[in-house]
């Protein structure tokens, strides 16, 4: 197990370095520089000039991406233009908000996503299975940026049951009861498509689980069926599902975007929104490498779990 | 147990039978007839007697649906939200296919290179696309956006880009396969240009998978180019799509609710209509996917047995297992598999009954349908009385006992030892666990009383290192011993029945031969009956006292084993010990000319007949009774007992 853990995270510094390169290229490729973006369309070529010779955007490419690459490894993401702080500081304030966001969105839809998806398998075709079908069909038709909209129109303006948005209220909140009412509505918004997909997969996964030899055995053995469901097909089914449930975590986080624009979250989503209005790249450069390097954090951590599950994968 | 492939009816051109099947799932339909609607609609906006979108009229701001002049009522500058929805969606929808083929164009171009190249073409291509997957889905679109500044076609750019993946890893598996056949190595031989080759030979085959491709994600780029508008990183006014459109409803919410619930319904709709039509394509063109291919096996099987009262089988105190006219179909769609068909037979204490055919002859299905065990759907129970003698209880008809009833039986009284132990055994459990499993749910034990009398039972059936062979998992077993772990989980509650289905065909032979040892040991020792399914009529001869010999899903011979080696009767029986390798014979291993007929469609007559040197008209014309050639010896052979 320890040798697998240090192998996959050796794995990992390729990818991490392949998606340095990509942000970087991304952002260094535009057309249009920075410089103009910082002082303004009427600035002076030799102001230009300097501000360059200052960002280092003089120098060759493969040399600019070094330099920043060494900055980043040393957690130096550069300076904000727009809100004139470094990009680490911004981001420091801004990755609790999206984490419990992106984390509680996340639990929720793989608990809802696993249980609806094993109902409904071992329900097939029956009416458990119908109505996920359909929820699961509007669950990945549905915008999820409209579905907060109107669980605010709804939950909000229309019940009055939970705020219109913003993470705390704005006199003598933040406390964890008031944070967490503020968390609801996005946090169930976000899940909601998430859970559609979880509950989709985990039923396919079941339906196929429960047609292996295996599942025969235990049957032949006198298991009942629950036990067969719970103790045999589930667990060769999660082994499965372990990774998915990682890839949905890019999804929540990239989702995440709309629900805080939405929600008026404090989170690195809003950031990155206004960052690109407003053109500042380095931030959005320092925000999408840091979401980035999270994701591939929580796919190695997915990697791990599904190797715990299953014995076979740790002797690979 | 095997099921013959359907057979090839002929058919229309390709594309009116995929409509056909297309339009038979219902759902699709309502996907066809929503996005019909929607597209019509928006491809029909300029000839439609709409009010100018983008008229501002400050008078009849916030006008609510149902005014007058503005059906779906205005927005925050007037402006008629019917006319703005509907040019909306010819902005979504173009901007959504325009990514899609984007997105397929450049990813099936990526894919095909890379698959045809290969080597470091191949390995650069893919790292490159990999790494794309490494970012969360939108996270990569918003900094495409960001670098080449908000805008519809950069939006645009941006979610083919994230979306290309999808596509040069589907064309790429696809195009390997393709590869790998004859005709592209001959087309290469007779030197073809690589462009031709892909764009002629390749690419047609690799079309499908783009098709399907190109259905899942149509959705999905609708949502997210909508998605960017709304943030404000697509469609800039005065240009509107159904995001940007709710962008501006959004700060209305409070105040005026449908100038964003109308743009998102349309969106919905949009994407509903999509992805049932995508869902439909996807069956149709990959039919291995069709939610109806996998369909989840029940409890027990399926029975269907005609309403007649059964009397209880008189059963003497050595009769283990009596069956009577059993009969197992698999229903499959229209065809229905006779898979068994009025099979009778008896077991008694300490006996083995070798069941002999070849695949497909029924003789798993017979053993499987003792405990209910074929997989239902498609199996169905049809007729017959499977009369078990059970120690306490005396005789039971398991084909009518509950399923409690039956779930008590399994593994207590009757146990199995299935063929390949590795997908057999549950390959996330310890094999101590799963022997020890079989002793708890039968009540009495504990886990841990369980769990040493695993260890016990381990010793028994000779594996070496008991402790160490508990806490493992199967695959990190030899296949003689995980078998062996089998036999262990078999003998567990001390059965009255052991059924063995072919419980040595995936073992090398001197493992083979020292489980089967094993296995007689154990049966004289516990004084069990044994079924032993098998092939191989070697392994029968070695082993078994009587012999079943099955053909067609019937019993086609019955005898004592060492009658039947010495007066074969049924021609199907002397063919099958003529493919018995042996020293003694020097003539090569003759193989049985033909092969069985398919069970659903079955002749009247003998089903052998058509591979049969000695068949005549009587074997084809009715049915043929099994005939008593000697004492306990019967052939369904019109010539049996004649030689």
């Amino acid at each position: 197990m320890l040798a697998y853990t240090v192998r996959r995270l050796i794995q990992a510094v390729p990818v991490l370095f392949g998606i340095s390169i990509i942000v970087f290229l991304v952002i260094s490729l535009i057309p249009g520089d920075p410089a103009t973006a910082i002082l303004g369309a009427f600035a002076t070529a030799e102001n230009v000039a300097r501000v360059n010779r200052e960002l280092g955007l003089d120098q060759p490419l493969p040399l600019q991406y070094l330099n920043w690459l060494a900055g980043v490894l040393q957690g130096d993401l550069g300076r904000s233009y727009a809100l004139d702080r470094p990009v680490i500081d911004e981001l420091a304030d801004r990755l609790f908000p999206t984490f419990l966001l992106a984390s509680t969105a996340l639990v929720l839809c793989t608990i809802f996503g696993l249980l609806a998806g094993t109902v409904a398998a071992v329900r097939q075709y029956g009416w458990p299975d119908r109505i996920l079908s359909l929820l699961v069909l509007i669950g990945i038709s549905t915008p999820s940026f409209w579905l907060g909209m109107m669980m605010i129109l709804a939950f909000s303006l229309g019940l009055g049951l939970f705020p219109t948005g913003d993470m705390t209220s704005l006199f003598g909140g933040g406390g964890v009861l008031d944070v967490l009412w503020h968390l609801t509505l996005p946090a169930l918004t976000l899940a909601m498509v998430a859970t559609g997909v979880v509950a989709r997969l985990t039923r396919a996964n079941m339906l196929e689980v429960l047609r292996q030899d295996y599942v025969r055995t235990a049957r032949a053995k006198g298991v009942p069926e629950s036990l067969v469901i719970r103790r045999h097909a589930f667990r060769n089914a999660l082994v499965a599902l372990v990774p998915i449930i990682g890839i949905q975590a890019g999804f929540v986080l990239g989702g995440a975007v709309y629900i805080e624009e939405v929600f008026q979250w404090p989170g690195m989503g809003r950031m990155l929104v206004n960052a690109i209005g407003q053109r500042d790249i380095v931030l959005v450069q320092g925000g999408v490498m840091v979401i980035a390097a999270a994701y591939v954090l929580i796919n190695l951590i997915t990697d791990l779990v599904q190797s715990a599950l299953d014995p076979r994968v740790r002797g690979r | 147990m095997t099921v013959a492939p359907a057979t090839d009816r002929p058919t229309r051109s390709r594309g009116a039978a995929a409509w056909t099947r297309l339009t038979a799932n219902p759902m699709t339909v309502v996907g066809l007839v929503l996005l019909t609607i929607l597209v019509l609609l928006a491809a029909a906006a300029p000839i439609l007697p709409l009010a100018d979108p983008n008229a501002t009229s400050l008078a009849d701001r916030l006008q609510p649906p149902f005014s007058a002049g503005a059906v779906l009522g205005t927005d925050h500058l007037g402006r008629d939200l019917l006319s703005r929805l509907i040019w909306g969606t010819q902005v979504s929808l173009a901007i959504g296919l325009a990514a899609t083929l984007t997105a397929a164009l450049i990813g099936s171009a990526i894919g095909l290179v890379a698959a045809y190249y290969g080597k470091v073409v191949d390995a650069v291509l893919m790292r490159s696309i990999d790494t794309l997957m490494a970012f969360p889905y939108l996270l990569l679109a918003l900094a495409i956006v960001a670098a080449l500044g908000p805008g519809l076609l950069n939006a645009m750019m941006a979610i083919a880009v994230v979306n290309i993946p999808f596509f040069a890893r589907a064309v790429r598996g696809q195009a390997l396969t393709i590869m790998g056949l004859d005709y592209i190595s001959a087309a290469r031989l007779s030197g073809f240009s690589d462009v031709r080759i892909i764009l002629a030979e390749i690419l047609p085959n690799v079309l499908p998978v783009v098709i399907v491709t190109m259905s899942t994600t149509l959705s999905w780029m609708i949502l997210e180019t909508a998605g960017l508008s709304f943030l404000g990183l697509g469609a800039q006014p005065p240009t509107a799509d159904l995001g940007s459109m709710l962008g501006d409803g959004r700060d209305l919410i409070h105040r005026a609710a449908w100038v964003a619930l109308l743009p998102g319904l349309v969106i919905l709709f949009l994407a509903i209509g999509i992805n049932l039509v995508g869902d439909g394509i996807r069956d149709v063109m990959d039919p291995r996917l069709k939610a109806g291919a996998l369909t989840r096996p029940a409890p027990a099987t399926a029975r269907r047995l005609p309403p007649t009262t059964v009397t209880p089988l008189a059963m003497g105190e050595r009769d283990v297992l009596s069956v009577r006219g059993l009969s197992t179909h698999f229903e499959l769609g229209g065809r229905v598999l006779k898979a068994v068909r009025n099979v009778s037979f008896d077991v008694r204490r300490g006996e083995a009954l070798g069941v002999v055919g070849e695949s497909g002859s029924g003789k798993s299905v017979t053993a499987l349908s003792l405990l209910g065990l074929v997989a239902s759907p498609p199996g169905v129970l049809v007729d017959g009385q499977i009369w078990f003698n059970h120690r306490d209880r005396g005789p039971m008809d398991l084909a009518r006992v509950s399923g409690r009833e039956l779930q008590a039986i399994r593994g207590a009284r009757i146990s199995y030892i299935f063929q390949d132990p590795l997908t057999a055994l549950n390959p996330v459990l310890k094999c101590g666990r799963q022997v020890a499993e079989a002793l708890v749910v039968h009540g009495g034990l504990g886990w841990a009383a369980a769990e040493r009398e695993a260890l016990r039972l381990f010793e028994r059936v000779k594996l070496p290192t008991p402790q160490e062979k508990a806490n493992a998992f199967p695959h990190e077993l030899s296949g003689g011993q995980r078998q062996r772990v089998m036999i262990a989980m078999a003998l567990a509650n001390k059965p009255d029945l052991i059924v063995a289905d072919e419980p040595t065909t995936a073992l090398d032979v001197t493992t083979q031969r020292r489980v089967l040892e094993l296995l007689d040991e154990l049966r004289e020792e516990h004084d069990a009956a044994l079924l032993l399914i098998s092939h191989d009529f070697g392994v029968i001869a070695d082993h078994c006292h009587r012999v079943l010999v099955m053909y067609a899903g019937e019993v086609v011979e019955t005898a004592l084993a060492a009658d039947l080696f010495r007066n074969p009767s049924h021609p199907y029986t002397r063919r099958l010990l003529a493919c018995v390798p042996s020293l003694e014979r020097s003539t090569e291993i003759e193989a049985i000319p033909g092969l069985p007929p398919a069970v659903d469609a079955l002749a009247p007559g003998c089903p052998f007949a058509d591979r049969c040197d000695e068949a005549e008209a009587a074997c084809r014309a009715a049915p043929i009774d099994l005939r008593p050639v000697a004492d306990g010896h019967a052939a369904r052979c019109l010539h049996a007992g004649v030689g």
